[in-house]
């Protein structure tokens, strides 16, 4: 760890934090920029009921006023107001909730991702231009070109309308398999096409040959030398793919009806839900840019040879 | 001369001005090639992109000249006739299969052009909703694509032609812009436009676009800008301090001959295979935003929503929801496929 390193991440936590300040700014002022206010749909409100609601939500206050209110409760309290449209409940309660079933699905999808994509990467790699290796570019680079929500119906389709061999919904245990597959068919094909050219790089690089000239055998070759240095880029990968798996997982738990931190960002949009609109934005976006801070950090330090500006 | 030969060790001969044989040895057999000739040549020694590129091209005639002259339109609900009760028959008809009112036609002898993949619930055709679907998607890539390039192309030429503190301001906004979740901002800015939009636009000609495609515009303009510019500033930047670049300078070329001759032709490969991988990814936000229902206006169709009003009937009628995966599959797919291609036999520099 040297100065510069150290500058640098300062520099990334500063702008991670000024990133999400822009988040939250740019979502309060979109939200309060809609024609009408929060409470047009409701029908036939008397203005004395309006006042008082919006007094309750603190919406007659000047503009300026509610947004640093807003601000303040955010960065001491993590208080994002109550919700809208679902009586006595906290917006942050409802993405606690919604985040315990979305948790569990990422992880487990960027983890199976991983795996499988590690595996049929170096598979490739070391099976180069042979069929398996033709099979597996050619069924990545399908997944790779099908957006999630398409995925998801057609394994919706086949496993559970036309198969019957798993539940076309359910927020536990069987329920969940599908969505987490469908959320994990993309990140795994784009990771097994990673790990097949970095590691195509790596076994073309003098070290191996020497390794391979003193004698060592081929699984030591992979695992010793290999796949550590092959695992770089895959780590770059490491918050793009987590930020696709949480924006996939909007789609994705719409289909498969789990009820997570996504289908409740899409239902506030339907029910016009601002406060948990905007909750449910600001915390997936700090989510993504703090996860793209980490793998970012992590980069570096796994690779001292890399440099920073 | 021959005499003279053996004092001196040089060959006069070399000396003579050459013969018309000789210059015709030195001409070059091919005749030259330009960069951009020699790019097609390469571009068509791909077989994949070349086949990419004809389904792109094939895809998109139909969709522009098909919904001409097929019989039935987009919007047009069969089962509906002025001045008659609905005919429920015609709606959720299987593939080839025909309404109440069209089977009696055919047995009067009349000619009743097929539904090729049936009628949707609403009872409209579903191929040329399929066929409209593909047009919207593609224009709205294509559009949206054209909008990314000129904003990048100009923030971009601009900070990498004044640097200084232009370009430092610049380079942190994009910064900050590049760091934002760019879906949740999507939906976010969607949502919202949308229904800011539609009073505005009330009466005028963008009313018939409908809110949510120019929310769309609007969001593409703000948002994905970033990386074109990025792009094209770092090009410029490096272009900038070529050898060539200064060779022309001291021969004596002009700010705006540098610009054109050297600068924008280095570029422009770099430009056009981004715009080209750029509508691919347009043309999957698009389709994911309608697939959420933020997307096109009801009753245009696109990919996305025609896959979303799939899900409802997926039981019944599940090649509903695969015909336009396929479409949209293949759209990207062979976009992806003909921009890579293009990569490879434009930019050599990058194909590292």
């Amino acid at each position: 760890m040297n100065t510069k390193t150290l500058v640098y991440i300062f520099k990334r936590i500063l702008l991670a934090i000024l990133t999400v300040w822009v988040v939250i700014t740019v979502t309060f002022f979109v939200m309060r920029a809609v024609p009408g206010g929060p409470f047009m749909s409701e029908k036939a409100i008397t203005p004395a009921a309006q006042a008082a609601l919006e007094a309750k939500y603190g919406l007659d206050k000047p503009l300026m006023q509610q947004y640093f209110t807003y601000l303040r409760d955010i960065v001491t309290k993590m208080d994002f107001g109550p919700s809208l449209k679902q009586r006595g409940r906290d917006v942050i309660d409802i993405i606690a909730d919604g985040m315990k079933t979305s948790a569990k699905l990422g992880v487990i999808a960027a983890f199976s991702a991983l795996g499988a994509g590690l595996v049929l990467g170096a598979v490739a790699a070391l099976r180069r231009n042979k069929l398996i290796d033709k099979v597996i570019m050619v069924i990545t680079t399908a997944f790779v070109s099908m957006p999630s929500f398409i995925m998801g119906s057609l394994l919706l389709v086949i496993f559970a309308i036309k198969m019957r061999v798993l539940p076309a919904n359910g927020s536990t245990g069987a329920g969940l398999v599908l969505p987490i597959i469908t959320l994990a068919l993309y990140p795994m094909a784009y990771i097994t096409r990673l790990t097949r050219s970095s590691m195509l790089d790596v076994l073309g690089q003098d070290y191996i040959r020497t390794a391979r000239a003193k004698g060592v055998s081929g699984p030591r070759i992979i695992f010793g030398h290999a796949l550590k240095n092959s695992l770089i880029p895959v780590i770059t990968y490491f918050g793009p793919m987590l930020a696709y798996i949480v924006t996939g997982s909007l789609v994705v738990e719409q289909i498969f009806a789990v009820s997570g931190i996504g289908r409740a960002f899409i239902n506030s949009i339907t029910n016009r839900d601002y406060p948990l609109i905007m909750g449910t934005t600001i915390i997936l976006a700090a989510l993504i840019v703090i996860l793209n801070l980490v793998s970012d950090i992590l980069y570096k330090a796994v690779d001292p040879r890399i440099t920073l500006e | 001369m021959a005499d003279k030969k053996f004092t001196m060790h040089v060959d006069v001969d070399a000396f003579l001005p050459a013969t018309d044989e000789e210059k015709a040895y030195m001409v070059q057999m091919r005749p030259s090639s330009t960069f951009f000739k020699d790019g097609v040549k390469r571009l068509l020694k791909n077989k994949v992109a070349t086949v990419s590129f004809i389904l792109i091209i094939l895809i998109t005639l139909t969709a522009i000249i098909l919904p001409m002259f097929w019989p039935y339109s987009y919007d047009a609900q069969l089962g509906i006739q002025p001045g008659k009760p609905v005919d429920a028959s015609f709606a959720n008809l299987k593939p080839m299969e025909y309404g109440r009112s069209e089977l009696k036609r055919i047995e009067d002898g009349e000619k009743v052009f097929p539904h090729l993949f049936g009628t949707d619930s609403a009872g409209r055709d579903y191929f040329i909703r399929i066929v409209y679907g593909t047009r919207i998607s593609l224009a709205v890539g294509f559009f949206a694509s054209i909008i990314v390039l000129i904003i990048g192309m100009t923030v971009g030429a601009i900070s990498g032609y004044c640097g200084g503190k232009v370009d430092l301001v610049i380079m942190r906004i994009v910064d900050i812009i590049y760091s934002l979740p760019d879906m949740l901002m999507v939906i976010l800015l969607s949502s919202v436009l949308g229904t800011v939009l539609t009073p505005l636009i009330e009466g005028t000609v963008l009313a018939k676009i409908g809110s949510n495609i120019i929310s769309l515009f609007i969001v593409f303009a703000v948002l994905y800008w970033v990386s074109m510019s990025r792009l094209i500033r770092g090009q410029i930047l490096s272009l900038r301090e070529q050898e060539y670049v200064l060779a022309a300078r001291a021969a004596g070329a002009s700010g705006s001959w540098i610009i054109r001759k050297h600068l924008i032709p280095n570029c422009i490969s770099v430009v056009i295979i981004s715009t080209a991988l750029q509508i691919p990814n347009a043309i999957f936000t698009e389709s994911y935003l309608s697939f959420l229902g933020l997307g096109v206006n009801a009753p245009m169709p696109s990919l996305g929503s025609l896959a979303s009003d799939a899900l409802n009937g997926i039981t019944s009628y599940p090649y509903r929801l695969v015909i336009p995966a396929v479409v949209i599959s293949l759209i990207v797919l062979s976009l992806n496929l003909f921009g890579d291609g293009l990569r490879d036999a434009f930019d050599p520099k990058l194909n590292a």
